[in-house]
């Protein structure tokens, strides 16, 4: 477990430039929690982490480790880095030996590991994340970006973190190496039982896989809660530059219009079948009024829905689709 | 740690010095130094010192900040003071065993870190005050004369303007990679000479790496601008010397001339 109390940190302390990176944090990740960290660029969300690890010291305040405080004499900042393991963003950057073998074995080495056994991490590491043998002994530098940055991890993983953090691992990734390596956390994290905090801006990105949402705005930690808790204060995530996932937005614009929708909902399928449901419901209601020449529910969303994305979403057979379908 | 290093960047804000053209700051910049190695006495130091603190007070950059970056080169600092103070003959004035220290020693010692210091804080004034653009553009037009001669003024500017302008980039870059070995376990702390050299291979490399792709991205974007050399370039804000920059020429010429006549012949 690791706790936060009071948690400060200025850059450039005493000139004219200092700044407040953090203001009084106050964390608790439990064992096995797998946490967003969510903030818009420039609010905090990378300093924070890099306090967990030891990397920056906080100007004040306490991290305790598994109720350990890690700024006591002789806490070793080896070890702590070691149960914290921390991927920084384009971890790629960071790769430099000549093969990617020996490249994931400098984390076990620098923690003391013999060659061979370091290398017995590192080959379980690599095969966490997907890398079989025959990339052992190529060079880092001729993977494919996607590649790279799974070797990246696997030099984190290696070293059998039981904290595993990752800064915005799918920056820079197109769509379907996004969904990889979101995919790959998530697996990780069930093989392995670690406790898991994914920074992202992106709500979308995390908002099916994580089980709790930390969200920072200017150094301070403004929500933190389950998803769907968070995505509830959607207005308010849009003012300092966020937004909750396209679903939440539909969801709550549907419950608006006065359909009886789930908005707790996250995923898409989830939601798809909630509003075919829903629509299902509401016709059997209201059936007849639309007998009588009003318009019923369905056609009236659809109708605004063509409005907005044009022709392609003409209705082909007269508005009697289920939303399901639409969707 | 590296975030320290304050030698030779820019500190924003707004000030005399920081307005004045950025050729006379060269050229004070150098004249100081010049000066510095001219005078001789105690008096001579004195004048300068408090000329550099005058400059220090109008520029608006805090002391603190500036003394920051003296911290890189205490070890040289310290090496210069030492030599001198016990390799140099002369009269003793005291001695333990082999070890001797004489008054000109002592005098050498003092004047040799005195100078060091100024040096160091007078050219990182310059740099405090003037953004690498500023100073590429005075030393472009300072330098014009030299074309005549064949010098490819323009080029060597643009060279040494990117140059500075990548010091605090390759700064923050090396500081991100150490952290991210760090992470892994690295320690660029501990260990002997031998060991400290390979630990820098983690951070050389992917340092080298990086420096690579960065030079190449801008080799590109300058060529999609259709950057072709000084040819013909024009500037949107050309150098013209204001009341305060003739001002300013007067004080420095003022400044040798008492300091090198009081610290040579006094």
């Amino acid at each position: 477990m690791l706790k936060l109390e009071h948690v400060n940190y200025e850059y450039g302390q005493g000139t004219e430039l200092a700044v407040h990176a953090l203001k009084d944090i106050n964390l608790e990740i439990r064992d096995g929690e797998f946490i967003g960290l969510i903030g818009h660029t420039g609010s905090g969300k990378s300093t924070l982490v890099q306090h967990m690890n030891g990397l920056i010291r906080a100007t004040s305040g306490t991290i305790y480790l598994d109720g350990e405080n890690i700024y006591a004499d002789g806490f070793s900042m080896k070890e702590l880095r070691r149960r914290v393991g921390l991927v920084f963003q384009y971890p790629e950057h960071q790769l430099f030996e000549v093969d990617v073998l020996s490249d994931v074995c400098f984390g076990p080495k620098n923690m003391g590991l013999s060659a061979e056994e370091a290398e017995k991490e590192a080959k379980e590491a690599l095969t966490l994340v997907g890398l079989g043998e025959e990339y052992y002994k190529r060079s880092p530098f001729e993977l494919s970006g996607g590649q790279k940055r799974r070797a990246a991890i696997a030099g984190v993983l290696a070293m059998k973190p039981g904290v595993l953090i990752l800064d915005e691992p799918t920056a820079g990734l197109d769509p379907q190496g996004r969904e990889e390596i979101l995919n790959l956390v998530a697996s990780l994290r069930e093989k392995t039982g670690m406790t898991v905090v994914l920074i992202s801006h992106s709500m979308e990105d995390v908002a099916q896989y994580v089980s709790r949402i930390v969200v920072m705005n200017q150094g301070q930690i403004v929500y933190d809660g389950k998803p769907q808790e968070v995505f509830g204060h959607y207005e308010e995530l849009e003012k300092i530059g966020l937004a909750a996932p396209q679903v939440t937005y539909a969801l709550y614009g549907l419950k608006k219009m006065g359909l009886d929708v789930d908005t707790d909902i996250i995923t898409l399928e989830a939601a798809a079948d909630n509003i075919a449901a829903a629509l299902g419901k509401y016709e059997a209601v209201s059936g007849e009024a639309g007998m009588n020449g009003e318009s019923t529910m369905p056609e009236k969303i659809m109708r605004k829905k063509d409005g907005m994305t044009g022709k392609e979403n003409e209705s082909k057979d007269g508005g009697t689709m289920t939303g399901k379908d639409r969707l | 740690m590296i975030r320290d290093i304050t030698l030779g960047q820019y500190y924003q804000t707004d000030s005399v010095i920081h307005r004045l053209d950025p050729r006379v700051k060269l050229a004070g910049t150098v004249l100081f130094l010049v000066d510095l190695f001219l005078i001789n006495n105690v008096w001579g130091y004195l004048i300068a010192t408090l000329a550099l603190a005058e400059v220090i007070h109008l520029s608006r950059v805090p002391f603190r900040y500036i003394i920051r970056g003296l911290k890189s080169i205490i070890l040289l600092l310290m090496i210069t003071v030492i030599f001198n103070l016990f390799l140099t003959d002369g009269n003793i004035i005291f001695q333990i065993g082999f070890i001797k220290v004489t008054w000109e020693g002592l005098r050498t010692a003092v004047f040799m870190g005195w100078r060091l210091v100024m040096l160091i804080i007078g050219t990182s004034m310059m740099t405090f005050t003037t953004t690498p653009n500023q100073l590429t553009d005075g030393m472009e037009k300072g330098l014009r004369p030299l074309k005549y001669l064949k010098v490819p003024v323009h080029e060597v500017a643009m060279m040494m303007s990117i140059a500075l302008r990548f010091i605090p980039i390759l700064l923050e870059e090396t500081d991100k990679i150490m952290k991210a070995q760090q992470a892994r376990g690295a320690d660029f702390e501990g260990g002997n000479l031998l060991d400290k050299a390979k630990a820098l291979v983690p951070l050389l490399v992917p340092l080298f790496i990086s420096a690579f792709r960065r030079a190449n991205d801008l080799a590109l974007a300058m060529e999609a601008r259709c950057y072709r050399g000084g040819e013909g370039r024009t500037k949107m804000n050309p150098l013209i010397y204001n009341r305060t920059d003739k001002t300013a020429y007067l004080l420095i010429f003022a400044f040798m001339a008492v300091d090198i006549f009081i610290g040579r012949f006094f």
